[in-house]
């Protein structure tokens, strides 16, 4: 999937230039006002750009230097709007049938049970939109894009107007759906941790720029992250595979790096990949390995880079053998234990104060047609 | 009632009728364009649009006869190609009726059409929907409420017009007496006192009548479309 464009509107440059390989998850993300949702508009053709280059899995949508430009209606890509806007006068059957119906025949390999299956709309087929709650709202509008057979999923912030616990109701689906079909995925987002949840390549955007992008554990780190999500909630995320689970006490042994890290993970089976996230401010370090805490989390590793973070704290980059972890230290501890670059450091984190994901690295294409 | 007061009614109901069904799917048109597209002199087709409501309509009728008289310009063209007559006939009666309440249908539809989200003809087109498709499918059914209520509205009134219809097609027993016209008649007739007032109660219950149903009837579609 190759995305180019630069539009300008009212003395805002938009200019991005993305290249990742399908299928996978790229979440777009950056605060609110950034672009992101100019582009998905862009990339679904509802915008026309002064300039952009844009294709999808080999076919080009759009291409302003040869003048080549696929309209909306055929470009099959499923957009799913943050507002959701199911059609009022239509029953979510209806809206789940509107977009299959005008698929091309050929095309037409995700089917109405599967959706109905994969979203949980068994119960809701006959129902209005508006007697829908805002998550089932977000999970028609998620089905009637995907059985629209598109080539490419664009979900802008579909969970944006809903509150933590519906939030928590949609999540599940998107991951399932991620893991499922094979389907290409674009998925705007100004949360970071939906971003850790969901995506496989990470664009970090900012005043309509491409800031950084790649794996999600490479821009955890990045400076301008902290601008976005705030101080507080700046920490490194960690690809690890899970290596013991333990259902009575929900703790499992995630390998990352060059050790193991106990999190609080129920879902978990062994052999799993994961991801974890690790708040700079939740870590603590050691110059010597401690002993006598209750802590259940020690890597060893070196100090890769110290970075000031503000006038009173330093991000310190621990190198814990391939992956990184961010510790927020302040000024004084910092020269108290006379921390510097390429010095030997014990990584204590609490259990309790990892969040892990299950996750799923990409597969090749799943059955998804019905038989 | 008598035989005279039931033409007049009949007659009144059937251009009526005849001028909303002409007059509506070029109000929809209109109405479409001055809410969607944004084309240059889209002012000058508003405000040409409602000059009706404002000109008195002896003005429109007198137009009307300029234009559409047998020796007008597109009367004559009708007159000499079709052998169509609109002067002094009730399609004349008609036509002048279209043009007195097509500020009143427009501006209904017109309303319900900037209530239709236009990012749910986006969503249909990134569904695969094309501009006919969407306006079908998505676009005319919300906003059929508003439809029908300018229609109900346009045909309430034109059961009512005066002084255009009496201007461009005269006050002919049978083909132009409507109910307003019959109701000035009888006025100027000696001892009419009391078929005056019989016809105004007409007049009055179908004028009611037609804005209660208008109002009814969109309720009932909005329940419908889910809104």
């Amino acid at each position: 999937m190759k995305i180019a464009a630069t539009h300008r509107r009212n003395g805002f440059l938009l200019d991005i230039a993305i290249d990742v390989p399908t299928p996978g998850t790229v979440a777009l993300f950056g605060r609110s006002g950034c672009g992101k949702t100019t582009l998905a508009n862009i990339i679904a053709g509802l915008i026309q750009p002064e300039q952009a280059a844009i294709e999808v899995d080999g076919v080009v949508l759009e291409d302003t230097r040869s003048g080549h430009r696929v309209p909306t209606e055929r470009r099959r890509i499923g957009y799913v709007f943050q507002d959701a806007r199911l059609f009022p006068h239509r029953s979510v059957l209806g809206n789940l049938r509107y977009g299959e119906h005008r698929a091309p025949p050929t095309e037409r390999k995700i089917t109405l049970d599967h959706v109905v299956a994969l979203l949980g709309l068994e119960r809701l087929l006959d129902r209005r939109p508006r007697e829908l709650s805002g998550g089932e709202r977000q999970r028609v509008a998620l089905g009637r894009a995907l059985l629209s057979q598109p080539r490419l999923l664009l979900l802008d912030e579909p969970l944006a107007s809903l509150d933590v616990a519906r939030r928590e109701e949609v999540l599940p689906y998107l991951e399932a759906l991620r893991d499922d079909l094979a389907v290409p995925i674009i998925y705007v987002s100004h949360q970071f941790d939906e971003v850790m949840r969901l995506a496989t390549h990470v664009v970090l955007m900012d005043n309509g720029r491409v800031v950084t992008q790649g794996a999600v554990e490479q821009v955890s780190l990045h400076p301008q992250l902290r601008a976005i999500v705030g101080a507080e909630s700046v920490g490194s995320v960690l690809g690890g595979t899970i290596v013991a689970a333990d259902p009575h006490t929900g703790l499992a042994a995630v390998a990352v790096g060059n050790g193991t890290l106990n999190v609080t993970l129920r879902t978990a089976r062994p052999g799993a990949a994961v991801r974890v996230q690790v708040l700079a401010r939740d870590v603590i370090l050691a110059t010597h390995p401690p002993e006598g805490l209750s802590v259940r989390n020690m890597l060893e590793g070196r100090i890769a880079y110290i970075v000031e973070d503000d006038p009173d704290a330093d991000l310190v980059h621990v190198d814990v053998g391939g992956a990184t972890v961010l510790a927020r230290v302040t000024r004084a501890a910092l020269q108290s234990l006379s921390l510097r670059v390429g010095m030997q450091i014990w990584v204590l984190v609490k259990a309790v104060s990892i969040r892990g994901h299950a996750f799923l690295a990409p597969r090749p294409p799943l059955q998804i047609f019905s038989s | 009632m008598t035989a005279a007061e039931l033409d007049a009614v009949q007659l009144s109901l059937s251009v009526a009728l005849r001028s909303v069904l002409f007059g509506l799917p070029l109000a929809v048109l209109v109405a479409w364009i001055l809410a969607r597209r944004r084309v240059a002199g889209r002012i000058f087709l508003d405000a040409f649009v409602h000059l009706p409501l404002v000109l008195p309509p002896v003005v429109v009728g007198y137009l009307l006869l300029l234009l559409f008289g047998t020796r007008g310009p597109i009367g004559g063209w009708l007159y000499d190609t079709f052998g169509v007559q609109l002067i002094f006939t009730s399609a004349g009666a008609a036509l002048a009726t279209t043009i007195m309440t097509f500020p009143l249908m427009v501006r209904a539809i017109r309303i319900s059409l900037e209530d239709v989200d236009a990012g749910l003809e986006d969503a249909a087109r990134t569904l695969g929907a094309g501009a006919w498709d969407r306006f079908w499918t998505i676009t005319l059914p919300l906003m059929l409420p508003g439809i029908l209520a300018g229609a109900v509205t346009a045909f309430a009134a034109g059961l009512g017009e005066f002084g255009a219809v009496i201007t461009f097609v005269s006050n002919i027993p049978g083909e132009t007496r409507t109910l307003p016209l019959a109701l000035y008649t009888a006025l100027q007739t000696p001892g009419g006192d009391a078929l005056a007032a019989r016809l105004a109660t007409i007049s009055f219950s179908l004028g009611l009548a037609g804005l209660l149903a208008a109002e009814f009837i969109a309720r009932r579609l909005r329940r419908m479309l889910g809104r």
